[in-house]
């Protein structure tokens, strides 16, 4: 009996070996056919999944709210946080009550300082609520909002918010699009020194929590970023993947290396991307009037 | 026909699971690090049936998180990480009931398994988010944040498994 439960055991095992290889493999071929150059295979799978998941994350978000702002509430930045405890720990009884009724204001705030943003600044915009964030174990800073392509977003648009530059759109379905923010490591943007209107790019420093401070490397280097300086979108071709003129940070540190030729900068950006809730995609910006809508050439779910 | 549903009931576990980690409970992330629910199921289901069937549903819990929105990384990665946890806690589960510490012991060197592959991966396909600092930064967060939800979201996890899965020879 014993012996006969060792061999069940023992067949068990090399039944599991094979198979967790046999799935190793499979994940080894899927990273690889992702991973290849050009269109990736992948792409139809991950509309298909963005399609279904994103109206459930929307929903769940959405129907969870009293729930999911009871955390956003404490957090935010920290100078806040002492404040909030302290008016938390004030009226306990209240609590919940005051939760829900602070997400509504917050979120009324948001829009009001978006479309006084707008009107400033003549985009035409969609707005949209995040409903899904990337963890940090996943090493990437991206999130999910609750327009797609039915809304008029599509990959390569410009999402900002009341306080400046959140990131462009990397993917978009019919009723969602995923937003790679500015502070992701892949993420670069042309950017210009308000005071001096020098060029320079801003890389996404890889800091895969928090503030998400912005790498400034300037493309004269005879010029010296001073500390104190904004940073505005320098803006390309139709606007795409970013409008001009959104602004997108300060200027906090300047580092120069006799080794490199560019001078380099920190820039603390203006949003704070841990408490992102309600933004704007920019789908065109009025010239004199006139509406020019970037180009929405790009299909459904590419990624530039 | 009974297979079927046991099959179908596991995938609505793992997509459930996936959608509010994702949807929800980002809300709770600490320094953007998220209690990682998925991981979770996987070593209840190495916990309730072994290596075999928590690698097959760490291989599904891996593929969701590689392609649900917002994921911008390669796919595969989660699925090749969730296969190698699978696996490997199937064959640390101790015979027999195991203690509630040493299940809490296999989340936590789950998470640290699961997040350092997918580190690893991220090193060998270059995605410039990973970095030395960012690794040593997130790993013990994410190792964190798992022991601290397994207390509760364990028993969920293996009572809804083994409703679905009764045990065979375990």
């Amino acid at each position: 009996m014993a012996l006969h439960d060792r061999h069940a055991g023992l067949v068990d095992r090399r039944r599991a070996r094979t198979i967790a290889g046999l799935l190793v493999l499979a994940s080894v071929t899927i990273v690889t056919l992702d991973s290849s150059a050009g269109a990736s295979p992948l792409q139809p799978a991950r509309d298909v999944v963005a399609a279904v998941l994103g109206p459930i994350e929307d929903v769940a978000s959405a129907a969870l709210q009293p729930i999911t702002g009871l955390p956003d509430h404490f957090r935010s930045v920290d100078s806040l946080r002492a404040e909030n405890a302290r008016l938390a720990a004030q009226n306990q009884e209240l609590a919940a009550q005051l939760d829900a009724a602070q997400a509504a204001q917050n979120r009324s705030d948001e829009i009001t300082g978006i479309s006084a943003m707008v009107d400033a600044s003549g985009f035409d915009v969609v707005a949209a609520q995040v409903v899904g964030i990337g963890p940090a174990q996943s090493f990437s800073r991206t999130v999910t909002i609750d327009a797609g392509v039915d809304q008029g977003v599509v990959p390569d648009l410009t999402v900002v918010n009341a306080s400046g530059l959140v990131g462009r759109v990397i993917a978009a379905t019919a009723d969602t699009a995923t937003v790679l923010l500015i502070a992701d490591a892949k993420s670069t943007v042309g950017g210009r020194i308000g005071e001096s209107m020098e060029l320079g790019f801003l890389d996404g420093g890889g800091d895969i929590s928090g503030d998400g401070n912005l790498e400034l490397s300037l493309v004269d280097h005879t010029v010296s970023p001073r500390v104190g300086d904004t940073v505005v979108t320098w803006g390309s071709h139709n606007g795409a993947p970013y409008v001009a003129g959104v602004p997108i940070g300060t200027v906090v540190g300047v580092h120069s290396s006799p080794a490199e030729l560019t001078q380099t900068a920190t820039v603390s950006p203006f949003v704070d991307f841990s408490s992102l809730d309600v933004v704007a995609v920019v789908t065109g910006v009025q010239k004199d009037g006139a509406s020019t809508q970037p180009p929405a050439s790009a299909g459904q779910g590419t990624t530039p | 026909m009974m297979r079927a549903v046991r099959v179908a009931a596991v995938a609505a576990l793992i997509v459930v699971t996936i959608t509010l980690q994702l949807s929800v409970f980002d809300h709770f992330a600490l320094d953007g690090v998220a209690p990682d629910f998925a991981l979770i199921v996987v070593v209840a289901a190495a916990l309730v049936r072994g290596p075999e069937y928590a690698a097959a549903v760490g291989f599904a819990a891996g593929l969701v998180l590689d392609l649900a929105p917002p994921a911008d990384h390669t796919a595969g990665r989660w699925a090749l990480s969730f296969v190698v946890v699978g696996y490997l806690a199937g064959l640390a589960k101790p015979e027999g009931d195991s203690s509630w510490l040493g299940r809490i012991l296999l989340v936590a060197a789950g998470a640290f398994v699961g997040t350092s592959v997918f580190a690893l991966t991220g090193l060998v396909l270059g995605d410039p988010g990973v970095t030395v600092t960012s690794v040593f930064d997130v790993v013990p967060r994410a190792v964190g944040y798992d022991v601290l939800i397994a207390p509760l979201a364990l028993p969920l996890m293996l009572a809804a498994l083994r409703r679905v899965q009764p045990a065979e020879r375990w």
